[in-house]
């Protein structure tokens, strides 16, 4: 039992950081109709700069969860004006070479900078170590992780829904025409979302900076897999997006524990038997066109 | 929103044929390319212009559904690779001619498409791309952990080139690219007459619009699913062959930037053009080489980059730009004819 406990905690503090990426690939997604293929990569940054600072300035993890996301948003304003603004109108395949290529660039570049070998982070104190709640011992990190992922995604959802920028995004991201028709200036919201999805996806990052590897390479299979979570939930669906990200993170750590050889083959599993039977997804809508 | 300064992408229908209705030009064409063909490792290291023939029928596989069928594959790394593999273990263990062993490649890439399709094509356009990434995803990790079959990060190594006891095809890579070459340019003619097919003629429609397809009384997905696992089978023998060509094969074949590879060179060559993914091969491979002989690392720094631009600036593709160049000048001299 304890183990049962011990696994499912574990994969939910996993699973926060698909939540908390694919809840920004979701929110990209909805308003600027763009599948950011480098969401990964964004997270990989997110990591590695968490690391840097650490290292360079001395900046310990608190701050590094203020100032990691305050970056990346800025660096996502520049990459949304520079580069996917462009393609806005046109297929959103093009976008999604666009971040593709993006993605080759950015990996590479810190590959160079940084090597291949994983850059080195330590736990502030406070986080080492576990605790024993009512018998069941559990690491104090993945606590930690696990709480603070919940309260960000239950923060974006409030803002989604009860401040008046939560429901312009919304009517922009189900209804754009109808939107524009009322008044609302969609085009002006394109840009700080964008530059918001790049955050969430950089504060996964920073988070995921203890508790994993930090290499030029981290990002990719997460991409790979933040796909399969936003399909089995539902592309266009912020709900749909953070339920699957911690359900996948389940479904990887029980097969990790009971399954090591097919615990990564189980996601996509798990993603083909959501299409065959729900094809829209957990929580998503019928695709308006075929 | 601002205005696009870009112009905008061609509609994927409206581009005509350089030679659709001038035959001489497409004999010409085409006796152009074999010449090229045959010629070709006279002038480029032999394994290399091997390879460019291979990502050649690789690209024009991809272009089958990209270019014809409107849908974008993530996922065709699996069945290059997976081809790769099966090849390489024919010839290792049976010992048959390479044909063979890469007729056994293919058949197992359709054969994994089967499924893989099936899913696949009941979600199109974005999600079709996430869903076939996810799947040659799971695909690499199978061959990732079967490491007793595909040797896992090793690659499989030491595969032979057995071809009915010829020595020099059998040890030189000058005369296997002449024992190879026709099992491409069977691919190459395939694929060319899928396209110019009744068959071909509907994934076009559907392309162009998919309801409309559908209330003709068309199975779209049967259709769509139908064209994956043909593109998948001519993506297997392009990769049987370059897994015989190496003599080895590495886990790379299988993995996604393998995919993003070939769509760059559909794209850089032109989306919806044959001839493109021939031009895309020709000119990532040679950049490739020679970014590699001067001794430059981080061949990724200028194959996202390349990606980058040609996304923002050159949708067409070379061959496209040609073949709008050719069309709007046709156009021009037919008007002033008319005056």
């Amino acid at each position: 039992m304890s183990a049962v406990l011990q696994y499912a905690v574990q994969g939910l503090a996993a699973g926060s950081f698909y939540a908390l990426a694919a809840l920004g690939l979701a929110v990209i997604f909805g308003v600027l109709g763009v599948v950011n293929f480098a969401h990964g990569a964004f997270y990989m940054l997110g990591a590695v700069a968490t690391a840097v600072l650490l290292d360079t300035l001395d900046l310990p993890l608190w701050w590094s969860l203020l100032v990691v996301p305050v970056l990346m948003f800025g660096f996502g304003v520049v990459v949304e004006r520079l580069l996917v603004q462009w393609l806005l109108r046109l297929d959103p395949l093009y976008n999604l070479l666009l971040t593709f290529g993006l993605t080759l660039v950015l990996v590479e570049l810190v590959k160079q900078r940084y090597g291949v070998s994983g850059l080195p982070y330590r736990l502030p104190g406070g986080l080492r170590g576990r605790v024993d709640l009512a018998g069941v011992v559990l690491p104090r990190y993945q606590l930690f992780v696990l709480l603070f992922s919940v309260a960000v995604c239950v923060l974006v959802w409030l803002v989604m829904t009860r401040t008046r920028i939560g429901m312009i995004v919304r009517a922009a991201t189900e209804k754009p025409e109808l939107a524009r028709a009322l008044g609302i200036n969609v085009g002006r919201w394109v840009t700080p979302v964008f530059g918001f999805g790049v955050a969430l996806a950089g504060l996964a990052g920073v988070l995921a900076a203890p508790f994993r590897a930090i290499t030029a390479e981290m990002g990719n299979n997460f991409a790979i897999i933040l796909f399969a979570v936003v399909v089995i939930g539902g592309l266009g669906s912020i709900v749909g997006a953070v339920v699957a990200g911690f359900l996948v993170g389940l479904v990887e750590a029980f097969g990790q524990a009971y399954a090591p050889t097919f615990a990564q083959i189980l996601i996509f599993v798990l993603m083909a038997l959501v299409i065959l039977i729900r094809p829209a997804g957990l929580f998503g809508r019928q695709e308006a066109t075929a | 929103m601002t205005q696009s300064v870009i112009t905008e992408a061609p509609p994927a229908g409206a581009d005509i044929p350089v030679a659709a209705n001038n035959p001489r030009l497409r004999w010409i064409l085409l006796a152009a390319g074999l010449v090229a063909a045959l010629a070709l490792p006279w002038f480029v290291y032999p394994p290399v212009a091997m390879d460019i023939v291979a990502l050649a029928l690789f690209a024009i596989a991809v272009d089958i559904l990209l270019g014809y069928t409107g849908l974008l594959s993530f996922g065709h790394a699996a069945f290059w690779g997976s081809s790769a593999y099966v090849t390489g273990l024919i010839a290792t263990h049976y010992g048959v001619p390479f044909p063979v062993a890469v007729a056994g490649g293919a058949v197992f890439a359709m054969i994994l498409a089967l499924p893989i399709g099936y899913v696949s094509v009941r979600r199109s356009g974005i999600y079709f791309a996430m869903v076939t990434l996810a799947f040659a995803q799971m695909v690499y990790f199978i061959g990732y952990q079967w490491s007793d079959l595909t040797g896992g990060e090793n690659g499989l190594q030491g595969v032979p080139r057995s071809f009915f006891g010829l020595e020099p095809v059998e040890t030189e890579s000058f005369y296997f690219y002449y024992a190879a070459l026709p099992i491409l340019l069977f691919g190459m003619w395939a694929a060319w007459r899928i396209v110019h097919s009744p068959f071909g003629r509907v994934l076009v429609s559907i392309r162009d619009n998919t309801p409309r397809a559908r209330a003709l009384g068309y199975d779209v997905d049967k259709y769509k699913a139908v064209a994956f696992v043909l593109s998948a089978g001519l993506t297997g023998l392009a990769g049987g062959v370059f897994a015989i060509s190496h003599g080895f094969v590495a886990l790379t074949e299988l993995h996604w930037t393998t995919s993003g590879d070939v769509v760059l060179m559909t794209v850089l060559g032109g989306i919806g053009t044959l001839w493109g993914g021939v031009v895309g091969a020709f000119l990532n491979v040679t950049l490739a080489d020679y970014l590699a002989s001067s001794g430059f690392h981080g061949i990724d720094l200028i194959t996202g980059s390349v990606f980058i631009l040609v996304v923002l600036l050159f949708r067409r593709g070379v061959w496209g730009t040609v073949r709008h160049r050719w069309h709007v000048r046709r156009l021009r001299r037919a008007s002033q004819r008319r005056r």
